[in-house]
């Protein structure tokens, strides 16, 4: 169909008279916007209160959102904060610049609204917020006591050494199971947690619960008492106690527990404690688990701990006259020939489980059991209700102080983290800084001979350690190491980073 | 000494009973001036004022109604109204109004036939549904040629522009060449512009013939000096006006 072309004519706007084409209006843009506000009634000025200490800002009634200057959510957080903005269309909203300590922001909306006989008129004007101070409700709880704590775990372990403790230290920072806690602080026989909230608490003791076994109880104190609305504010305080068998410990088990678990020889060795305790009976190879349930129904504790290791010179190791793999270990009875280091004439002839491990000329850590003065009544008992005597020795590791030597003073490969933990002064000091550098010597060293304690734990690759370029060891046999595949690089936000590259020497 | 004066007429505003639609309650041409019946007085005078000795003005009603500008459609020739004004006010019309003004009422279904029909003495434009018979009527009674049209795609041509024998408003849409097109077959200089602050309803927001307009108190300056020029209300600019009394001065001495 012919179309005729239609030009737009155009008029006089009928305020100011200037030529414009026609519109709605029949005004020109100037004479409508002097003519009609669309911005009337729309909030041009509001206050916005923020926490300076944790840059949050307030929308309320209650909830604090955080935000950086002039970012996007920011600008989303205020223009939800101005009222009667569904009056009109919002086109475009940006920030104006304000001096950042002047307590101003500036925003710049363009809102869209129909005016007169339906001309749509597009008006930008700017908003201005005063933002006040105003710490929020958990930053003022802070403020006015920072040890303000709800809830705290009292873990603790009857023991002389600290070794559970640094393993579980390794262990919470893996998990990151700790890291609602407000403070920690390391007391004499254990260490103790404070949390802000009773459920961090809970979450934190079943945590504990999953890797060491525990026995724990709650009690709790009145704060705080509102009459009107009966709420009771608690203190609350959770006691948790370890179970004192460790590892390498030699154990009488009560007659009652050694029959529960099938007649397992009375002297027992603890070989691993996870949230089940794992015991071995070194003469008939065979394992039993205790939960920590079971445990604590009998609550025996061991005859002999590590402290009480001795060092034996191993002369001559028979053929295995038996072997089993236990939960992943292979053990081998055999008969050995040994004698103490201290005392290399008296020659014992013992039954050993680690007959796989131990060759003539080692030495081997173990319990002397003869020589010994052992407190423990259920170790009278045995020993005398049984005929031939007990053992003289019972050996539990295999020794590499010698490989160790060579390396003395030299850095691992390794590097651990650890937790912010506060000393207990007020014990006056009984913590010797000394006792506490060899304990943890001896935990890196238990670290690098078992590879199912570093299972579940973080070690990082030390930053300083080079590889040592005589790596030939003369008898083909090192200490053992951690294998560099196993460690972590820690997350280094810098340019450079200096890798060992040359292989390790993976002996044993 | 020959001595010719020149009246300077400027449109004026007004207002009905505060309605500013001044074209829905009068109608002006230049034999006649239809005024509605209001409440007081002050709409009549300001008619009076301005057209007392020259035109005759006449209160009624059509139909019953006092929207009569939009109702009837007339010029000098003659006035057409519709088939619901009585017979009262018809005799009434034919009473008052000269009797060169011929009144007539006719039927038509489209009965507001001040919006269906814009006309001056020579020319009218129609409503593109109007019936051929009052096609034929408007010719006769009017004396004019008759085209059917729309401004600006509006069919109500008699809402939409408002017309004098010496130049027009159109809708302020119009395209130029829709304007061009009218222009030419009206044979008179046409504008778009509007009325009473903007208004598109040029015929209702006002009502004017050969030398005087009358529109809504709304209307702004830009619109009236529009109104002025487009009709020639305001003949001449002051410099001017002494040249021509020079010219005519200039006669009598020869």
């Amino acid at each position: 169909m012919f179309k005729v072309q239609q030009t737009i004519g155009s008029v006089l706007c009928c305020k100011c008279g200037v030529p414009m084409p026609p519109n709605a209006a029949n005004m020109c843009v100037n004479c409508l916007r002097s003519e009609v506000d669309i911005t009337e009634g729309l909030q041009k000025s509001i206050q916005i209160f923020y926490c300076p200490e944790c840059g949050c800002y307030l929308q309320p009634p209650k909830t604090w959102i955080k935000a950086q200057w002039e970012s996007k959510e920011l600008l989303t957080f205020c223009i939800k904060r101005l009222k009667n903005l569904n009056k009109v269309k919002l086109k475009n909203a940006e920030f104006v610049w304000t001096e950042p300590h002047s307590k101003r922001i500036k925003i710049k909306l363009t809102v869209q609204a129909e005016v007169l006989n339906g001309a749509v008129l597009e008006q930008s004007y700017p908003v201005e917020y005063t933002v006040r101070d105003n710490l929020c409700e958990s930053c003022s709880r802070f403020q006015a006591n920072p040890d303000q704590w709800v809830a705290s775990v009292q873990l603790r372990q009857h023991v002389s050494h600290r070794r559970t403790f640094f393993y579980l230290e390794q262990l919470i920072l893996r998990h990151d199971a700790a890291s609602r806690a407000i403070r920690i602080q390391q007391v004499d026989q254990g260490i103790d947690f404070f949390f802000g909230n009773k459920s961090h608490a809970n979450s934190f003791i079943e945590f504990l619960r999953k890797v060491v076994p525990i026995e724990y109880r709650q009690d709790q104190q009145l704060v705080s008492h509102d009459v009107k609305s009966s709420l009771y504010n608690y203190k609350y305080t959770y006691s948790v106690k370890i179970c004192p068998i460790c590892r390498e410990d030699l154990i009488c088990l009560p007659s009652k527990v050694a029959s529960g678990l099938g007649n397992l020889g009375p002297l027992v060795v603890c070989t691993k404690v996870s949230d089940n305790i794992t015991i071995l009976d070194p003469r008939t190879l065979r394992c039993a688990f205790l939960d920590a349930r079971q445990y604590f129904r009998s609550g025996f504790r061991s005859a002999l701990t590590s402290r009480q290791l001795v060092k034996y010179f191993v002369f001559d190791v028979e053929e295995p006259v038996g072997e089993a793999t236990v939960g992943g270990q292979k053990y081998a009875l055999s008969y050995v020939q040994i004698a103490r280091e201290s005392d290399l004439g008296n020659m014992f002839y013992v039954q050993t489980h680690l007959g796989h491990i131990l060759k003539s000329g080692d030495q081997a850590l173990g319990y002397d059991i003869y020589g010994a003065n052992v407190n423990d009544d259920e170790m009278e008992k045995y020993r005398l209700s049984v005929k031939n005597g007990l053992p003289e020795a019972i050996l539990i590791k295999k020794c590499y102080d010698e490989q160790r030597e060579r390396k003395r003073g030299k850095p691992r490969a390794f590097t651990t983290k650890k937790l912010p933990m506060e000393m207990d002064e007020s014990r006056g000091g009984r913590v010797d800084p000394e006792k506490m550098e060899n304990e943890y010597e001896e935990f890196l060293r238990d670290l690098e001979e078992n590879p199912e304690l570093r299972f579940n734990i973080s070690l990082y690759k030390n930053k300083d350690y080079q590889e040592s370029e005589t790596a030939s060891m003369t008898d083909g046999e090192g200490a053992p190491t951690v294998p560099i595949e196993e460690l972590l690089a820690e997350l280094e936000l810098s340019e450079e980073e200096e890798e060992g590259d040359d292989e390790e020497d993976m002996d044993e | 000494a020959k001595f010719i004066a020149f009246i300077f007429l400027m449109a004026t505003r007004l207002q009905f009973e505060n309605n500013c639609e001044v074209g829905v309650f009068s109608k002006l041409t230049n034999a006649y001036c239809l005024v509605a019946i209001g409440g007081s007085e002050n709409f009549y005078s300001a008619f009076e004022s301005e057209l007392a000795d020259v035109i005759p003005i006449v209160k009624t009603s059509l139909g019953g109604t006092r929207i009569i500008g939009r109702l009837c459609a007339g010029n000098k020739n003659g006035l057409l109204v519709p088939h619901t004004t009585t017979d009262q006010e018809l005799q009434h019309l034919r009473n008052s109004l000269p009797d060169a003004v011929v009144v007539q009422r006719i039927e038509e279904r489209l009965s507001a036939l001040g919006n269906c029909i814009a006309c001056n003495d020579h020319v009218a434009l129609a409503h593109t549904d109007l019936d051929k018979e009052t096609e034929e009527i408007i010719a006769d009674v009017l004396g004019v040629e008759v085209f059917r049209q729309t401004i600006a795609g509006n069919i109500l041509v008699g809402s939409y522009c408002a017309l004098s024998n010496r130049g027009g408003i159109v809708h302020p849409h119009t395209s130029v060449e829709d304007l061009d097109e009218l222009s030419t077959l009206l044979q008179v200089p046409l504008v778009a512009g509007t009325v009473n602050r903007g208004s598109e309803v040029i015929g209702a927001g006002m009502t004017v013939n050969d030398w005087t307009a009358f529109c809504g108190s709304d209307t702004t300056a830009t619109e009236l000096s529009v109104i002025d020029s487009i009709f020639k209300l305001r003949e001449a600019q002051p410099s001017s006006i002494v040249d021509e009394m020079r010219k005519s001065l200039i006669d009598t001495y020869v």
